[in-house]
């Protein structure tokens, strides 16, 4: 039995983006748990410090520590799906800079004298470029890391929950964002290596849009500066928080019969209904006009030319049901 | 609102919240409304949306506050806008306190470089610089600050002192000391010293140290300078006459950002005016609740006769039926929205809050300015 195929097989790490407050970090949540799957073991990076993953899956604020967070679905017709793993892990320029100087140079307790010096003040303000491949370069390994040297790979896919479109260009293109700063050394050794999986066919940048100008607008200008940079893989358009067209086009557009729609109203049991007729008529009509931008926004997002998926808006809030629920449309519609 | 832009004391209102709530454009609204009162405005804007910036004739980072043409102007008022070119603002500084030739070399230096071009707390501290300049110039009566589209609200707060505090930093310190010739500096070459220069080097390769002590080194002169700027800006915000206001979207995540910001500032004893909650979903003219509406719609569902044949009393049952679930999921929304804005109301009763409602459209123009003020003075 051979898995479902789906638009990302053979990416290892998944880059989500996508502008402030279009539920950027729900999508990459939902994106890990629809990968769980099959014994899978994903790991959900936080990169922001907002401790938005902890929030999600309703659990305290997680530490900089890979920890298990959930438990993928297992495909029910199947029966021999026993589901996946989530874990998750929540990195800041500090941790991933210690643990870059434990790692490559076994000095943990200098970085530590330096944190109480504010070297890392000196990272974040100074050069941001060193705390962007700091943070990449965390999640890179995690899609390195094997059991043994020669073994399988710990986790089979890493979902890393980025900064926002505008600034994700600069965050993936760690080389060219360190070169300024440093032309040879460590660091840019170290960027080198982060740049050779996240330009790799191993990596995918995925964008999260709402079907509204600004976020579409930006989507568009973010494929495109990414397309722009060598061996950079887009990967698909999440339209997040679409709202279902309840009526079809020819409903909407011939507007309503008011005496029958206040018939139909009273039928059903209720008072007032020519007023509530008026209104619900009124209703229609903002929501067809509200249905026509969503779908020019859509043929825009759809002109980019990536795959393009759709997930529905939640209107009671997110918690671990409504993940998974967001998750089975991914898989569904091919995109885990 | 208009208690707030018609009060003549009022000089700055910052606004600020979260990425994504809508920030640039309620200040821009604000600065509009302000300027057809009556009052001499410059909007100060970080990142403004393409179409926004058209609509206020801005077209190019150029650093300077432009006149915006259409406004009405009866009441004597006047707009300027303008975007923040954060690397010349630095520039700027930097040619104002160096003579051409050190201005030069530091401009050339790749750490200053990467240092004026890079987004985390420069922008946030050439802003707060900007706004100093403004002020200073006191050209206009009343300035209205867009905040930089940050992670987090309270960036805006902490990184111009992050940024002062580097600059005179121990670790520049310590960066410097090796190049500042005749110093006697064989008691700091202790162990832990040469430990962290070590680690240092390791970390970021000696060409790197070598660009940061011959930037630290020219920048020299201008550490001091630096605090000062960036503590009298500081004030600036603490001194009457400056009034904040924190934009968030009915989200629970952006509100929960909206509090931290509102005890912050209380913390720092600055004047926060209000909470604006942009982009709230209206429950429509119809206060049917979305339980009734939804049951109701499910009653019609199940009376619609089996295919085809119209029959006479079935007719418009369907269309109504989507129509109340369409009205239901709108309640539910908004009741949604209402309960989130609420637990900030009760949490902070104090703190008055206007709605906006979300626009079907993003703002393109004056107009649409126009009504986003209004609603901001309609309940404010």
């Amino acid at each position: 039995m051979t898995a479902r195929d789906t638009d990302w097989d053979g990416v290892r790490l998944h880059v989500v983006t996508g502008k402030g407050g279009t539920g950027k970090t729900t999508v990459a949540a939902a994106l890990a748990l629809a990968l769980a799957h099959r014994g899978r073991k994903v790991l959900l990076v936080e990169t922001e410090g907002r401790q938005g993953i902890a929030r999600l899956f309703d659990r305290a604020p997680l530490p900089y520590e890979e920890r298990k967070i959930a438990i993928g679905p297992g495909e029910a017709d199947d029966g021999r799906d026993p589901g996946g793993e989530v874990y998750a892990l929540a990195i800041d320029p500090e941790g991933a800079l210690l643990d870059y100087l434990q790692m490559f140079y076994n000095m943990r307790s200098a970085g530590v004298a330096l944190t109480r010096l504010g070297l890392v003040d000196f990272a974040t303000t100074i050069a941001p470029g060193l705390s962007d491949v700091l943070l990449t370069g965390k999640a890179t390994e995690a899609a390195r890391r094997r059991v043994s040297p020669g073994g399988g790979h710990v986790y089979d896919s890493v979902v890393l929950d980025a900064p926002p479109t505008g600034r994700v260009g600069r965050f993936l293109n760690v080389t060219a964002e360190v070169s300024g700063l440093a032309k040879v050394g460590p660091v840019r050794t170290h960027a080198d290596t982060v740049a050779n999986v996240i330009k790799s066919p191993q990596t995918a940048v995925h964008f999260v849009s709402t079907l509204e100008e600004m976020p579409v607008q930006e989507t568009i200008d973010g494929i495109a500066e990414l397309r722009a940079i060598p061996g950079m893989q887009v990967g698909g358009v999440v339209i997040n928080m679409a709202r279902p067209a309840v009526l079809s086009a020819e409903e909407l557009k011939g507007g309503p019969d008011l005496p029958a729609m206040s018939a139909a109203l009273g039928a059903a049991g209720l008072h007032a209904t020519d007023e509530l007729a008026a209104a619900l008529a009124e209703e229609i009509a903002e929501h067809a006009r509200h249905v026509e931008l969503q779908d020019t926004e859509r043929t825009e997002l759809e002109a980019a030319g990536q795959p393009v998926y759709e997930l529905p808006m939640i209107t009671e809030g997110i918690d671990l049901a409504t993940l998974h629920r967001l998750a089975a449309e991914l898989r569904a519609q091919g995109a885990a | 609102m208009d208690r707030l832009i018609d009060d003549r004391r009022t000089r700055i209102i910052v606004c600020c919240g979260s990425g994504g709530v809508g920030k640039t454009t309620a200040a821009a609204a604000i600065g509009l409304r302000a300027a057809e009162h009556g009052r001499e405005v410059c909007v100060l804007t970080v990142d403004p949306a393409r179409r926004l910036a058209q609509a206020m004739g801005l077209t190019s980072l150029d650093n300077t506050p432009r006149l915006v043409e259409g406004v009405r102007d009866e009441a004597g008022g006047s707009l300027h806008a303008m975007m923040l070119d954060m690397k010349r603002t630095f520039d700027e500084i930097v040619e104002g306190h160096a003579d051409p030739a050190r201005a030069a070399q530091i401009l050339a230096n790749p750490f200053y470089q990467s240092l004026s071009s890079s987004f985390a707390g420069t922008q946030e501290y050439m802003a707060m610089e900007k706004l100093g300049q403004l002020r200073r110039s006191d050209e206009w009566d009343l300035i209205v600050v867009d905040t930089p589209p940050s992670r987090s609200a309270l960036d805006f707060l902490d990184a111009p002192e992050r940024l002062g505090r580097f600059l005179d930093g121990r670790l520049i310190r310590v960066l410097t000391a090796p190049v500042k010739a005749g110093r006697p500096f064989g008691r700091v070459l202790n162990a832990g010293f040469s430990m962290m220069t070590g680690a240092l080097t390791k970390l970021l390769g000696g060409q790197v140290l070598r660009d940061a002590q011959t930037f630290v080194t020219a920048f020299d002169t201008m550490f001091g300078g630096f605090r000062e700027r960036a503590d009298a800006t500081y004030r600036l915000l603490q001194a009457p006459g400056t009034s904040f206001l924190v934009v968030a979207a009915p989200e629970p995540d952006a509100l929960r950002e909206a509090s931290y910001f509102v005890e912050r500032l209380d913390e720092e004893r600055m004047p926060l005016a209000g909470l604006i909650v942009n982009r709230v979903h209206t429950m429509g003219s119809h206060r049917l609740s979305s339980a009734q509406s939804l049951a109701a719609a499910e009653t019609l569902e199940g009376m619609i006769p089996n295919e085809g044949v119209a029959s006479a009393p079935g007719a418009g049952y369907s269309i109504t039926a989507a129509a109340l679930r369409l009205h239901a999921e709108r309640m539910r929304l908004g009741e949604r929205e209402r309960r989130v804005a609420g637990a900030f109301t009760s949490a902070y009763p104090a703190v008055p809050v206007v709605e906006v409602p979300a626009l079907p459209v993003d703002v393109h123009d004056l107009e649409g300015l126009r009504r986003i003020g209004e609603s901001l003075a309609d309940r404010g």
